[in-house]
């Protein structure tokens, strides 16, 4: 595992997607700095955490040479804990707190569209974290990545993006149009962590040929890497699992008007209607009674 | 999470049912993390991969690893829902515990050691007493959490506290 064998990233950390991640953190800040009627701190802190674990992942584990383990955390904290953290910091409710109301009525239609339902439904993020990673780790592509740069980058982003997906979907905040009721997102989120295991297991008893197309192989780091894989997913299911339960009690407060059943009825609204401003202030996220 | 599917008792009625299913939830979780925690990492008994495993049963072990970890901690928010709304029957809540870690350790006994042969108990010695004591006591924490179930049905009113 030389500096050769890793063109990419032997000049340590690459400024570019460093740069990217602060501006994500200086956007935030500043919108925050401008919201109307206060922003709760727990979603600056979580939209931070979240930047902050995408900067060690991208700075200091990302200039090492290319050990399997260390690519494997760094994947996991790309694509597993970062998009979390970042999804609880809501950063589309702060966006329609800032933005005036064209364009907020504008973001509101771009949730609602078509394409954005199917995008957003927590089966299709599951299969494109889970999937994705299956892609790559089971044909030449990682590879390549180790290879080419700009494929490096690009999965990177994918990793996060396809994170963000599931986060939000399953558990995130933010407002989505039409999002499943607990049952579906608990099987998504079941799916996910079930196809990643499934994964990781396979990967460990392939080490000697998966990933194919590797220069140097050194089968008992990737045996290491493919354990690291399953417990890092076991640590972000829980943690996914923690918030969207957590949300779903704390909906679920006592005094609450709908009784069991429920599943048409508005359902309590106590931080639906103050949480979320703008054209798509409906409360369409998990409603405590149904199914739950 | 099973608020509209069983009939509601009324507000602030204890549901010894609830109370069963909540814990059960917990106790198959925990004992799945006994399993993982004691077996695999601990004593490093279990192996992670065996040999032998065949696809069909590393996909129902991923499917369940990845549900066990759901249960564990949706189990803990549905038990703590109950209590903070006043309907937890303590004494139902433990049968289900009971029931719930002696039915996983069952299921892991019979169906993942032997049907589908995920893994052994322990590699390298004679089985059969391994197997033996592992399902016994799975059916001592079985029969324990069905007579503490029982017990909170036949005498509600003393139970209920």
């Amino acid at each position: 595992m030389t500096a050769f064998a890793h063109t990419g990233a032997a000049a340590g950390p690459d400024p570019l997607p460093l740069a990217a991640v602060a501006l994500l953190a200086a956007g935030y800040l500043l919108a925050v700095s401008r919201a109307r009627r206060g922003w709760r701190r727990r979603r600056t802190v979580a939209w931070l955490a979240g930047c902050a674990v995408l900067a060690v992942a991208l700075g200091p584990l990302a200039g090492g040479p290319g050990d399997p383990r260390v690519h494997m955390a760094q994947h996991l904290l790309l694509g597993m804990v970062a998009p979390l953290a970042l999804a609880l910091g809501a950063p589309v409710t702060l966006l329609l707190r800032v933005v005036p109301p064209p364009v907020g009525r504008r973001v509101g239609r771009f949730l609602r569209a078509g394409p954005v339902h199917v995008l957003a439904h927590p089966v299709t993020a599951a299969l494109l974290t889970t999937g994705g990673l299956a892609l790559v780790l089971l044909t030449p592509l990682y590879a390549e990545a180790e290879r080419n740069p700009v494929l490096h980058h690009a999965l990177h982003v994918h990793y996060v993006a396809a994170g963000y997906l599931l986060a939000w979907s399953v558990a995130g905040p933010d407002p989505a149009p039409r999002r499943p009721g607990p049952a579906v997102r608990i099987a998504a989120l079941i799916g996910a962590g079930a196809g990643h295991a499934v994964l990781a297991k396979y990967l460990n008893a392939h080490a000697a040929t998966l990933p194919p197309g590797l220069p140097h192989r050194d089968i008992e780091a990737l045996r290491a890497a493919a354990r690291l894989m399953y417990y890092g997913g076991d640590v972000a299911e829980l943690l996914l699992a923690t918030a969207l339960f957590a949300a779903w009690y704390r909906r679920g407060r006592p005094r609450r008007p709908a009784p069991s059943g429920g599943a048409g009825s508005p359902g309590p609204a106590p931080r639906c209607a103050a949480d979320r401003v703008g054209p798509v202030s409906r409360c369409t996220g998990s409603r405590p009674s149904a199914g739950a | 999470m099973a608020r509209s599917w069983l009939p509601d008792n009324g507000p602030d009625t204890p549901d010894p049912r609830r109370s069963v299913l909540a814990a059960a939830v917990i106790g198959v979780a925990v004992m799945a993390a006994v399993d993982e925690i004691v077996f695999h990492q601990i004593l490093g008994w279990h192996h992670f991969y065996d040999r032998s495993t065949r696809a069909v049963g590393l996909f129902s072990d991923g499917l369940l690893h990845s549900a066990e970890l759901l249960a564990l901690v949706g189990g803990f928010f549905w038990y703590a829902d109950l209590r903070r709304r006043g309907v937890l029957v303590p004494r139902a809540a433990w049968g289900g515990f009971l029931l719930g870690a002696g039915a996983f350790q069952l299921f892991d006994g019979i169906v993942d050691h032997k049907v589908l042969r995920l893994h052994q108990i322990r590699y390298g010695v004679h089985l059969l007493p391994y197997d033996v004591v592992w399902n016994a006591a799975a059916v001592v924490l079985l029969l324990l959490g069905a007579w503490v179930t029982w017990r909170v049905r036949s005498r509600p009113g003393r139970a209920a506290r």
